[in-house]
């Protein structure tokens, strides 16, 4: 098992045609299950036509009800992806993996609030996506990095979670699923939501959970895993040497209000029996000694 | 996003919120007519820079006479102001406001923000205005009050309301306080704002609730649709190096260390940055070179690093998913002969093509450090600068295997 994809996932691509997602389409289905798990693209201009096999439909409604989907991944531009979220949503979608980054705040919150209620999960927006090994890859992550197995890997920062993949790798220990949350501020779903997941699900057997300064959802988390997690937990904390004030690439890494800093995660999650690294060479085999 | 103070009142004016009169100026002269203009006999001359505690270092002065407006105006214009805010050398004052004098009654705090919790706008309020709120925060937490905005309902008589009672706004003065407050979450919603903050919000005298402070940050990835604020954008106040990487699409902060670092993610950024201090050396910068790192990017991003003066050795730290570290070995290749850098570099590749990548890089017959993984690099390049407390086995004697 895995959490929120696995081989018999259908997913329909919002933005199949524009260069981003043309390229990472062609990567997904090749990997593994990809060549049957990518059954339709969405571009009101381009319904009837085909992506390289893949039909193209006006809607999602129309894509899903000719196809059976149950997951969308947005590739669409900033300016319209929000209001791409909002017709994945009202289609009815289980899971929308929103990769595209630079979103106006604005439009997430009208996004979030029209979500309120309705049962379809968002992953992002500006997250790398969600890959259960040697099943199906949903998202920008590079495949060959990562091995079937029973770690559960969930993060705010793509490539800190290549990074802590690549280690796990390296050590023998595959992952059976890995989680990009995204580095924006308004997003969907938390950490504490994918730990949740993972808790729940019996082939993971510990979850390597990266944070980054801003927000308090490291905390949160970590307050609800001290008196629920089932399994062990460890982490990292990116921004230990960021300054207030000064947003760091994400627009969600910023120290505000002195809030939102890196030891104040770390020192909360270390409370909550999370054993944390402050070195993030180090995160495989911290994973390594809890097992 | 910043803008100016008297850029922020001007946008709370289209909203209907009052301020007092004032005028932007550039010279002495231009204050003093602005403040002959404004009449009266009592004018406020402010220093208009990107920062906040202004008042404290010396840039917020009543003047009670023309010749005190031009002598405070050729004080503070053109000085050094420093503030908790702009670190120790301060902020060139170049734009000062002349504005009328206000008969402040009470002093109150008014902010939004987006709260990441509820995934709403927050309203925030105090009665304790004029002061650094977050000292208010710290000890008298309880008078900071907030409210949450329904982004269907926007933000509520009721809610505007009763958050006027909360921080002491009089009876006679409700009714302007709702129009104050409803202005200024239409001018934060509408504009894209990512704070908002008067500091303070004063009632009058004779009772009327005035905006005597505004200031307005705006949400980068909205400009798009906002000409009238970008044209706002005052380039003196920000750093030339941020100016020269936003061209470029790299995202790029200064930072007061000696070690130049270039990342591919902004996780990974951060993550670099703390690895190098771990290993008893600073960062001088953070910079993201994104996804499509092309070797024209690469060059930039090395332009940028060594015009910092400070940096006495660079590391450079790519995990090559999608993007293959051939490609990058070639930029950095490129970039190395290009900048003729004559500060040690230290590179750690990992991902697709990595053998390739560090093969190429062995090949130039450049002084190139190579490093197994960030811990590793991290040390390599402290030591090379010969900082910091890192293990003396790694220097350049490894270099370029």
């Amino acid at each position: 098992m895995s959490i929120l994809v696995d081989r018999n996932t259908k997913v329909i691509t919002q933005g199949i045609t524009g260069k981003t997602g043309q390229f990472h389409t062609r990567m997904c289905r090749e990997y593994a299950n990809g060549k049957d798990a990518f059954v339709a693209g969405v571009n009101p201009k381009k319904a009837g036509e085909d992506f390289e096999g893949i039909p193209i439909y006006a809607t999602v409604s129309e894509a899903k009800a000719a196809t059976g989907a149950t997951v969308s991944v947005i590739y669409v531009p900033p300016p319209f992806a929000a209001a791409a979220i909002d017709e994945a949503v009202d289609a009815g979608m289980s899971l929308v993996v929103c990769i595209t980054e630079g979103i106006p705040v604005r439009d997430m919150i009208r996004t979030r609030y029209r979500m309120q209620g309705k049962p379809t999960l968002l992953l992002g927006p500006n997250c790398p996506g969600v890959i259960t090994p040697d099943e199906i890859k949903i998202g920008i992550m590079p495949g060959h990095i990562h091995r079937r197995g029973r770690i559960g890997v969930v993060s705010r920062s793509g490539t800190l979670t290549y990074e802590a993949v690549g280690q796990l790798t390296e050590l023998g220990l595959g992952q059976s699923s890995a989680v990009g949350i995204g580095g924006d501020p308004v997003n969907g779903l938390k950490h504490i939501d994918v730990l949740k997941l993972f808790n729940d699900d019996p082939d993971t057997d510990a979850v390597v959970m990266i944070g980054e300064i801003g927000g308090t959802d490291e905390e949160t988390a970590a307050l609800w895993a001290k008196e629920h997690m089932k399994k062990p937990v460890v982490g990292f904390i990116a921004g230990v040497t960021a300054p207030p004030g000064k947003r760091m690439g994400h627009a969600g890494a910023i120290i505000s209000g002195g809030k939102g800093t890196a030891q104040e995660k770390l020192a909360v999650m270390e409370e909550c029996g999370i054993r944390v690294t402050r070195n993030p060479a180090e995160m495989g085999k911290l994973l390594q000694s809890v097992l | 996003m910043k803008i100016h103070e008297y850029q922020g009142k001007e946008i709370f004016r289209r909203f209907g919120m009052p301020t007092p009169r004032g005028i932007p100026v550039f010279s002495v002269e231009e204050a003093v007519a602005a403040a002959e203009s404004l009449g009266g006999d009592v004018w406020v001359v402010k220093a208009q820079i990107h920062a906040g505690g202004r008042g404290k270092g010396g840039g917020v002065k009543v003047a009670r006479s023309l010749d005190q407006v031009r002598e405070e105006a050729g004080r503070i214009l053109g000085m050094q102001l420093v503030t908790h805010q702009t670190g120790p050398t301060g902020q060139k004052v170049r734009r000062l406001l002349i504005e009328e004098g206000a008969d402040i009654r009470k002093e109150l705090y008014v902010a939004m923000i987006v709260d990441r919790g509820t995934q709403r706008v927050c309203l925030m309020a105090s009665s304790e205005g004029g002061m650094d709120i977050e000292a208010v925060a710290a000890t008298t937490p309880e008078k900071i009050h907030r409210a949450f905005i329904d982004p269907g309902l926007d933000l509520t008589d009721a809610q505007a309301d009763e958050m006027a009672r909360k921080i002491g706004i009089p009876a006679g003065s409700i009714a302007q306080a709702r129009a104050v407050l409803q202005g200024l979450y239409r001018a934060f919603d509408e504009t894209d704002a990512s704070l908002a903050e008067i500091n303070p919000l004063i009632v009058t005298g004779d009772g009327r609730v005035i905006a005597l402070d505004a200031k307005l940050n705006f949400d980068s990835n909205a400009l798009f649709r906002h000409p009238d604020i970008v044209a706002m954008r005052d380039f003196d106040e920000e750093d030339p190096a941020e100016i020269a990487a936003s061209k470029f699409d790299l995202s790029y902060i200064s930072l007061d260390g000696n070690i130049g670092c270039l990342v591919n993610g902004a996780g990974l950024a951060m993550a670099t940055m703390d690895t190098i201090k771990l290993f008893g050396a600073e960062p001088a910068n953070f910079l993201d070179v994104g996804g499509g790192a092309t070797a024209e990017k690469v060059t930039e991003a090395f332009k940028i690093m060594l015009g910092n003066p400070q940096v006495k050795g660079i590391l450079v730290n790519i995990f090559g998913g999608i993007m293959r570290c051939d490609t990058i070995a070639n930029g950095i290749v490129a970039a190395v002969r290009e900048t003729r850098i004559a500060v040690p570099l230290v590179v750690r590749m990992k991902g697709t093509n990595e053998e390739l990548g560090r093969k190429i890089l062995a090949d130039s017959g450049l002084p190139i450090i190579s490093a197994d993984n960030m811990a590793d690099a991290a040390q390599k390049i402290v030591a090379a600068v010969g900082g910091g407390s890192a293990t003396a086995e790694a220097t350049s004697a490894e270099a370029a295997k």
